[in-house]
């Protein structure tokens, strides 16, 4: 097994030191930050992401190969920034006005920095004008909004009305993700896309953003 | 009064009541749309005697309090972590005020809603802490029975247990956990399944144990029956009506009172002693379900 399987075998089973350690040393041989996130750090997650879509592991095993690929960004992150590599998008992500869960939001942020897209997380009580604003001003490709409560999930749309208002249908992907939400609810309020998971949240970003679209 | 656990495990099947969030949300819409469900315990306290009374007319002899996030660590997103006593004190006595001696004042207590280590930041230590600080008061307070339900996470559940435990040795508990049916049967977000959480709830002090929430009343059938091959212990169900869907902006639960009723059952065949309800269910499903119990 070459370093980057090791990388990924490490990340997939959860040892963030391990994954750490050997990023660590990959870097040491001159790999390039690329080829050790794409062979190394995403491959890992891959393994975590089929494994949990298949239920064969739950949420802790996805947290824990989470914190190991955050802390494997950590020693990538000086380098990556150094070779300029091109931004896969923006995602602006937030949970809605008045709800306070965020673990699941928490996951997608650290997931799609992993895939290498830029994350500009608004944290949790998010108000619909902000989502919108950030959104706009960052030129984000994808608005990213979670909620766990019914009643809190109605926000939502008013997020959505929001950025129908401001014309941006067809501009800003538009992906909502909780418990209480449905594939039909995102069909319902005219959301683009829906993630019953961490997992799919991000596999559908993957799928619905080209490089560099559209900022 | 006797002791609800004298009561089971006499074969008496009990009823609980049902959801708190909805009736909150009719009642106290403004002060829900300010803070969470417990800040309504030190606005409006008459708001929860009242829901009480309206569960305990529709035959509940089981009242849970308005305490489900009554927690410091959880209480601690809305900045009222200050008010933990308060907050859980009001909620028994309003309880109390509606139910007197009529039925058992059930002290509810949810989730952190905080990861444990090495998931998420929180050592057990002060997981243990924040529900010691809650149960104490609960059961200071003169709560007949605990209800630790819609855990996900076993440790985090065994922590609620330990921490009842240590502060009473006879209160009686009852403890709950959330499932989702999966390809390799049923297991919690967090991967528990229905033989650990029973096997490891009772160990850890828990009386009572069994499932509340999760998507309708036909899985807590096969749910309950599960569980019976872990364990004899009494087992309780708190359904709720299904998952909700929004039409226009409001949650609507699919299953009615007269189609849980139909399997309450099923439910007591598989050896279910408390039956009651989770979200979506209303006085009028408390009051079906009521109906069929005294039909058995």
């Amino acid at each position: 097994m070459d370093i980057l399987e090791q990388i990924a075998q490490f990340l997939a089973d959860g040892d963030e030191e391990k994954t750490a350690e050997l990023t660590e040393a990959a870097i040491g041989q001159g790999l390039t930050p690329r080829l050790i996130l794409d062979r190394g750090l995403i491959a890992g997650m891959d393994i975590t992401g089929k494994k949990f879509r298949d239920q064969e592991v739950f949420l802790p095993e996805v947290l824990l190969s989470a914190r190991a690929m955050q802390m494997a960004m950590e020693k990538l992150k000086p380098l990556l920034l150094k070779d300029a590599l091109p931004s896969r998008g923006k995602v602006v992500l937030g949970t809605v006005q008045g709800d306070l869960h965020d673990i699941g939001k928490n996951l997608v942020a650290i997931m799609l920095r992993g895939s290498g897209y830029e994350v500009i997380d608004l944290g949790t009580d998010v108000p619909a004008e902000r989502f919108i604003a950030t959104a706009i001003k960052e030129k984000a490709s994808v608005i990213g909004v979670s909620a766990l409560l019914t009643t809190t999930m109605p926000l939502m749309r008013q997020v959505k009305e929001l950025h129908r208002k401001e014309g941006l249908d067809g501009k800003i992907k538009f992906l909502i993700g909780g418990a209480p939400v449905s594939e039909k609810y995102a069909e319902e309020i005219g959301a683009d896309g829906y993630g019953c998971d961490a997992v799919q949240a991000v596999e559908w970003v993957e799928k619905n953003v080209k490089k560099g679209e559209p900022a | 009064m006797k002791s609800i656990l004298e009561r089971v495990k006499t074969k008496e099947v009990l009823v609980g009541d049902g959801a708190m969030g909805s009736l909150l949300m009719s009642m106290a819409r403004d002060q829900m749309k300010k803070n969470c469900s417990e800040s309504v315990n030190l606005a409006s306290p008459e708001i929860l005697a009242k829901i009480a009374g309206m569960y305990l007319d529709a035959g509940a002899q089981i009242v849970q309090t308005n305490t489900f996030g009554g927690s410091p660590l959880k209480l601690q997103d809305f900045s009222l972590e200050k008010k933990t006593e308060e907050i859980n004190q009001v909620a028994v006595h309003a309880v109390r005020q509606a139910v007197k001696n009529e039925a058992y004042i059930s002290g509810s207590c949810g989730p952190s809603g905080k990861l444990l280590k090495p998931y998420g930041s929180i050592d057990p230590e002060a997981m243990y802490e924040s529900f010691f600080r809650q149960i104490k008061v609960l059961i200071e307070e003169g709560v007949d029975v605990l209800c630790i339900e819609t855990m996900t996470d076993i440790n985090e559940a065994k922590l609620a247990i330990q921490a009842a435990r240590d502060i009473s040795q006879t209160i009686p508990i009852m403890a709950t956990m959330t499932f989702n049916f999966t390809p390799r049967g049923f297991h919690t977000v967090m991967g528990v399944t229905i033989e650990k959480a029973a096997k490891e709830l009772i160990a850890q002090g828990a009386n009572m144990t069994g499932s509340n929430c999760g998507n309708g009343i036909e899985n807590m059938v096969l749910i309950a029956r599960k569980f019976r091959e872990f364990t004899r212990v009494p087992l309780l169900i708190q359904s709720n009506a299904g998952l909700p869907e929004l039409m226009d902006g409001v949650p609507v639960y699919p299953e009615s009172p007269e189609f849980m009723a139909d399997k309450v059952e099923d439910l007591v065949n598989a050896g279910v002693s408390i039956i009651g309800g989770c979200c979506g269910t209303t006085p009028e499903h408390i009051r079906a379900i009521r109906q069929a119990v005294d039909a058995l």
